[in-house]
């Protein structure tokens, strides 16, 4: 075994190539990662506004269709695009692969992910992905109309299903697989690193709360990004090579037999689908939820309350969530008895959520709440996963379903909890760990307009869409002119767009506030939160290896925020207990 | 120096952000009670909606408890815990009051799913009543069409190469089977008000879902299978059908009627139907 001076202090590569386009370095990685959600984000919100300008003014002229209105495939087209990018691109990729990568490491004290080169090719995995997904924008008939979710046989039959879903729904599917290799990849990592790379002293007890919703979300990622890889595997093979595994016998598509399949079941990619879909919320949501547990914790200066709490409700979230993908089948004409079980069990995740909720204002109850912007968005992310959650409770109910499925409930539901509470989670860590990333703080003034714009744009968002649920609005409408009854919902719908309009508009000045910052922001010390983690010991940004050779020594928990008798109101993790300065 | 930085402004964000929690309870609590006639179900039109509109409330009830006590507690403890200067308080948890709000949401929410299992019971475990009107239903891109069994009682066989929506033939009656002859097809349904009526939901291309608002049934037409409903209508009108799972470019556009009339006026409605088969 060879020793180095200085404890095996590695130099970065000097190359460009090497140090930003095929880096081994995590920090690098994440970073790409967060950009490409930040492009695709971005992207995916302005298909969205493109959605709601339609649904309002059907008659606009859109810039990108030259024959002058919106048809309904373009309009669907955006639908599944939207979607399909937001989910995977964005929810996926940010809060876990984006900060996961990047800060999971130094908080473990490790100068690396275990596989730097797997890192690498995670991350250039899912840049492939997304260029392919996106070019189906660009084929002939364009991109799919069937949704992100794909289901048969309208996604199996190809062109005669309609326009879209020949060489564009090939392309989402391709593009979907090779996402799938990426997060498989990159759950692997993360898992690995997480158990064998913990510094001295890391034991699981003293794990942050953002590390432990990394590693179960990568253990999520693992078991559910296998189903769905099959699942588009042989949704392919259905389309390419005459198999039949989603397709039955005797169907007619606009009065031509299709004869070349028979004896397959649209209900077996539902039930893979969703086996990968379920989980799949809950890898957008539970970083989000270690990151508000760190944030809250930090800026009220007080512990987490009921830290084992909040790890087993992560656990358990992530167990049950692999048994209640039936409640978004209620009434896709499976057994209607295992809706029974299906829905107690999505009944059930509704206890370790509330357990979470009630543990976050337990940590800020008493505390001594400073208002960041990074706190605001962990406040906000609290609120918004209270409002987002307890639609779910209606919806996990297969006899309220009967009337609310594939409504603007369902639409408000998933956008308030997997959405935009998630997307609040990705604000909160980056503004709380963009000095640490850049070296310089973000605007907090700025910050704060964002905040502001984005809290209460979102709830006017997504808020009236209860309504229109309740008034029994089916999704995915590219019109509301076809059906009678949903005539008096116009007034509705241009609330929402205006409210869209003017949120989406508001994301200009975090960008701007992004680079701006990056550039010309205040400089950050090494510790500018007084946080107590790991990477709050090192300068910002970090070295190349993240400790410059001296892995620290972990002696405390990841929360120890106004421990009576100390002079300061935090411990660091990496104080031994020696230098902990005592109050007489 | 840094605490004093801190406490300024703190007092404002936090009664701004409290502020905007309270307003934004009372906003969306006030909505949910006032049930504006735009946003809300529409009557329920069977003995059956009744039961559902039921389990909506109490899960209404119920979550609007957890709602406020959520917000309102999230907006309390914002505004009581700003910054003013204090030392923060120090504990890290207290496992009696982990066990009393776990036990109380395990009573809560695992108790209302048990409540409302009965009418998802009731819809789907039990079968037609006996002697219901057999209805079948088939969706296609982007229509719906209904047929009755006829005087016969049987529905006649079909067969995909006959399928011609064109030449007015949607479903691909077999004229060879006898059975078939006097199937009535129409692209909207006549249902007697206070009969049960059994519906058997089919597609013949892709999953379109069977959704009226006022029978509070939804039920997807999945390819390849032919899915029962059922249902006993009380209250006289015409009723929109809205297909409620995407089906293609169509998808907006493809709805039909649910006329529920008196047993007089569909007798003669479907007498007129069956007359006119004959005639053809």
């Amino acid at each position: 075994m060879v020793t180095h001076e200085g404890g095996g202090h590695h130099h970065p590569p000097s190359g460009f190539i090497r140090k930003y386009i095929f880096s081994l370095d995590h920090k690098v990685i994440g970073l790409q990662y967060y950009f490409l959600a930040l492009f695709s984000v971005f992207l995916g919100m302005a298909l969205s506004m493109l959605m709601r300008i339609h649904l309002v003014w059907p008659n606009a002229k859109m810039p990108f269709t030259p024959g002058g209105q919106m048809t309904p495939e373009q309009y669907l087209a955006l639908v599944t695009m939207h979607g399909s990018i937001m989910v995977f691109m964005v929810l996926t990729t940010a809060p876990q692969s984006g900060f996961g990568n990047y800060m999971l490491p130094i908080q473990i004290g490790a100068e690396d992910m275990a596989f730097p080169v797997l890192n690498m090719l995670s991350f250039w995995t899912t840049f492939v992905s997304l260029v392919v997904l996106v070019s189906a924008f660009f084929v002939t008939g364009g991109a799919p109309i069937s949704g992100w979710t794909a289901y048969p046989t309208l996604s199996a039959l190809g062109e005669i299903a309609g326009p879209g879903q020949g060489a564009g729904q090939n392309l989402w599917i391709i593009g979907v697989a090779i996402f799938c290799i990426g997060s498989l990849l990159g759950a692997l990592n993360f898992i690995t690193t997480t158990v064998d790379l913990r510094a001295k002293g890391m034991t699981l007890g003293r794990m942050p709360l953002t590390v432990w919703a990394w590693l179960v979300t990568a253990i999520l990622g693992l078991l559910a990004f296998g189903v769905l890889l099959a699942a588009c595997l042989l949704l392919l093979l259905d389309r390419v090579a005459g198999t039949s595994f989603f397709i039955p016998g005797g169907l007619v598509v606009t009065d031509t037999p299709i004869v070349s399949h028979t004896g397959g079941s649209p209900l077996l990619w539902q039930h893979l689908f969703w086996f990968f879909g379920h989980p799949e919320v809950y890898i957008a949501i539970l970083p989000g939820m270690g990151v508000a547990s760190h944030v809250l914790s930090t800026f009220s200066r007080k512990p987490v309350f009921g830290y084992k709490a909040m790890v087993g409700a992560l656990g358990a979230i992530g167990f049950l969530g692999f048994c209640v993908w039936g409640h978004h089948m209620f009434i896709s004409g499976m057994s209607p008895y295992s809706a029974f079980a299906f829905s107690l069990l999505t009944m059930t995740i509704g206890v370790p959520s509330a357990i979470k909720t009630f543990n976050w204002l337990g940590t800020l109850w008493g505390g001594r709440i400073q208002f960041t912007t990074a706190m605001m968005f962990g406040l906000g992310f609290v609120s918004l996963f209270v409002t987002g959650g307890l639609s779910g409770l209606f919806l996990a109910q297969p006899s309220i379903d009967l009337y609310l499925h594939d409504t603007y409930f369902v639409v408000a539901h998933f956008h308030l909890i997997m959405g935009v509470a998630a997307i609040f989670g990705i604000f909160a860590a980056t503004y709380f760990w963009f000095p640490k990333m850049f070296g310089r703080m973000l605007n907090e003034t700025i910050g704060k307009a964002h905040f502001w714009l984005t809290f209460v744009g979102v709830y006017s968002i997504f808020m009236p869409m209860h309504f229109l649920g309740l008034a029994g609005h089916p999704r995915r409408y590219a019109d509301t002119t076809g059906v009678n009854f949903l005539a008096p919902l116009h007034p509705v719908h241009y609330f929402i767009t205006i409210a869209a309009m003017i949120t989406i508009t508001a994301q200009l000045i975090f960008l701007f506030n992004f680079f701006y910052s990056m550039k010309v922001g205040q400089k950050a010390a090494e510790n500018p939160w007084n946080a107590t983690t790991l990477e709050w010991s090192i300068p910002s940004p970090p070295p190349f290896d993240n400790f410059a050779g001296h892995i620290p020594v972990v002696y405390r928990g990841p929360y120890e925020f106004s421990v009576p008798g100390a002079t300061d109101d935090y411990i660091p993790q990496y104080l031994a207990p020696e230098r902990v300065g005592k109050a007489h | 120096m840094k605490r004093k930085r801190g406490e300024q402004g703190s007092a404002a964000v936090a009664f701004s952000l409290a502020t905007f929690l309270v307003i934004f309870t009372i906003v969306t609590v006030y909505l949910f009670l006032a049930k504006p006639a735009w946003g809300w179900f529409p009557p329920s039109i069977t003995e059956f909606g009744k039961q559902i509109d039921a389990q909506f409330h109490r899960t209404l009830v119920i979550t609007g408890i957890v709602f406020v006590v959520a917000q309102l507690g999230l907006a309390l403890v914002i505004f009581r815990s700003r910054d003013h200067g204090q030392k923060a308080s120090f504990f890290e948890g207290n496992s009696t009051m982990e066990f009393i709000w776990t036990l109380a949401t395990v009573i809560m929410f695992v108790g209302l799913g048990l409540y409302g299992e009965h009418a998802w019971a009731e819809a789907h475990f039990q079968g037609a009543a006996p002697g219901a009107l057999q209805l079948e239903v088939t969706g296609q891109q982007f229509a719906w069409n209904f047929r009755y069994a006829g005087p016969d009682g049987k529905f006649g066989g079909t067969k995909p190469e006959l399928v011609s929506a064109s030449t007015g033939n949607p479903l691909g009656l077999d004229p060879r089977d006898p059975a078939s002859k006097d199937d009535v097809v129409s692209p909207v349904a006549y249902v007697p008000m206070g009969h049960e009526v059994e519906l058997l939901i089919r597609t013949q291309d892709v999953t379109h879902s069977f959704y009226v608002r006022e029978l509070r049934l939804k039920q997807d037409a999945v390819p390849g299978m032919t899915i029962h409903m059922h249902f006993n209508a009380t209250v006289p009108g015409e009723y929109e059908l809205a297909c409620a799972e995407l089906c293609g470019l169509g998808h907006y556009r493809m709805r039909s009627f649910v006329n529920v009339v008196s047993q007089d006026e569909f007798d003669k409605w479907i007498r007129d139907q069956e007359t006119a088969l004959q005639q053809q």
